[in-house]
């Protein structure tokens, strides 16, 4: 019995070694480890913030191939992002909008030359058009301007806009948009003001 | 009116003309292109250019030698052609390196000096700038030929691309989330999409740049650093193979793209 395992050993191991290199590289494990080598923790910007929660990975994936989520996947993300969304405890979803507009304006937050108790800017005009007033704006995402005065502010709008803030993959899996409340991008105080900004009919947003 | 003082109006000019469209983007594009032109010229990267060659033939370190036989992968001693076929792979080194890495590596060995990769742009690593910014400058007008025939220049290009596409922090971004689209802007910033090649190549030979905000010199090095800042990950180490493998991505799909650098930026 023992004299055919010995015989057997290097069987295996020549089979193994066969097996492994026909093998394709696994570049994702690869490149998971040169990025936690290659990065460190500086001040708030913590190493663990390179761990991806599914929906990051499942992201990640399509966009290197370049294919978009099967639908039963991006379905079963999309639901688990949703039911992350936390609505206004006091059922008031409106602050002030002009206190949302520098919300918009502030790009300031999160990164390692920010401190923990920096007040977080939501940085809306990096990425969209907002009020007419502000020429200087980018294009990543869709003009919001008139997002309230071309959608009105019935129930289901409210909280559609509420759960996009909150958390933007509820309703578009792989959307660039971070998902601000769910993450702690802004507080749910900041998202009232930007949902008044958005929505409010006396908001530059809307004139 | 003579170029200097053409140059000057512009200077002045130049922010009434920002602040003044309001939905002409292609044209506030177009006149800051315009802008780059003439100042092109007297781009004050020039003064790192001169500074870096200086410092490639002097005499330095405990060795007291100069870096006049470093090997930039062209041979030693060779400057021109370098930059746009890095990164490499070094067989003495046995690894992939970029321009700044690659001089760190010949101060050490030919100079004996020992450059502190955390006191990044600070200390003897201030004299990198210097130095790629000379060498970079050497490869004008050069096709990008970033050499992909080293299994491990490979492997670089590979880890490379799954980190561009790396979705991660607590904004869920990646390089990708900003350079995977055509003619797309942060506020009005022109975003390069690094996954093609005409803008990969402008963007990979656009640094060292000298950047007219903040007056500074910018290496390769310290732009991916701080597109990372602002992706909000944690401190990508100086010279790390993430940021080594990010290079080898854009520089291949940049491949045969003029090179611009030292160039000058926003």
């Amino acid at each position: 019995m023992k004299k055919t395992t010995y015989i057997l050993l290097p069987v295996a191991a020549v089979l193994l070694a066969g097996c492994a290199s026909m093998m394709p590289t696994d570049y994702k494990k690869m490149t998971k480890d040169m990025m936690f080598s290659s990065f460190q923790t500086k001040g708030i910007a913590t190493i663990d913030r390179l761990n991806q929660d599914e929906i990051q990975a499942a992201c990640s994936d399509a966009e290197l191939s370049g294919k978009d989520l099967d639908p039963g996947t991006r379905k079963r993300l999309e639901e688990q992002e949703l039911a992350k969304v936390k609505y206004p405890a006091d059922g008031q979803y409106f602050g002030d909008w002009a206190k949302g507009e520098k919300i918009a304006q502030s790009g300031v937050g999160m990164a390692w030359t920010n401190k923990a108790d920096t007040v977080n800017g939501g940085n809306c005009y990096a990425c969209h058009q907002l009020s007419q007033k502000e020429i200087s704006y980018g294009t990543l995402g869709p003009s919001l301007y008139h997002y309230g005065k071309l959608r009105g502010n019935s129930e289901p709008i409210v909280k559609y806009t509420w759960g996009k803030l909150y958390n933007a993959k509820a309703y578009n899996a792989c959307t660039n948009m971070p998902r601000f409340g769910h993450l702690k991008g802004l507080t749910e105080s900041q998202l009232k003001d930007v949902m008044a900004l958005l929505l409010d009919p006396k908001s530059p947003v809307n004139n | 009116m003579n170029k200097r003082n053409k140059k000057l109006a512009l200077l002045i000019t130049l922010p009434l003309m920002l602040t003044g469209w309001a939905s002409a983007q292609s044209q506030v594009e177009k006149d800051i292109d315009k802008y780059r032109e003439m100042i092109a010229e007297g781009n004050p990267a020039d003064l790192w250019d001169v500074k870096g060659e200086a410092l490639w033939k002097k005499k330095a370190g405990p060795k007291n030698v100069s870096l006049e036989q470093c090997d930039l992968g062209q041979g030693p001693g060779v400057v021109k052609g370098a930059y746009v076929s890095l990164p490499r792979y070094f067989a003495d080194a046995n690894k992939v390196m970029d321009l700044e890495v690659r001089l760190s590596y010949c101060m050490k060995t030919l100079q004996g000096i020992d450059v502190k990769d955390q006191n990044y742009n600070k200390d003897d690593h201030k004299n990198i700038v210097a130095l790629a910014t000379y060498v970079a400058a050497a490869s004008l007008g050069m096709p990008v030929n970033v050499p992909q025939s080293h299994p491990e220049e490979k492997r670089m290009y590979e880890t490379g691309k799954v980190a561009f596409f790396y979705r991660a922090g607590p904004y869920d971004f990646s390089c990708a989330t900003c350079h995977n689209a055509d003619d797309k802007r942060i506020r009005l910033q022109g975003l390069p999409n690094l996954t093609k090649n005409e803008p990969a190549g402008r963007a990979f030979t656009s640094w060292p740049a000298y950047r007219v905000s903040n007056a500074q010199l910018w290496p390769m090095q310290k732009r991916i650093n701080d597109c990372l800042r602002l992706q909000r990950f944690p401190d990508p180490k100086f010279g790390s193979e993430a940021t080594i493998a990010l290079s080898v991505y854009m520089g291949v799909n940049g491949k045969g793209v003029a090179s611009l650098a030292p160039a000058i930026k926003r």
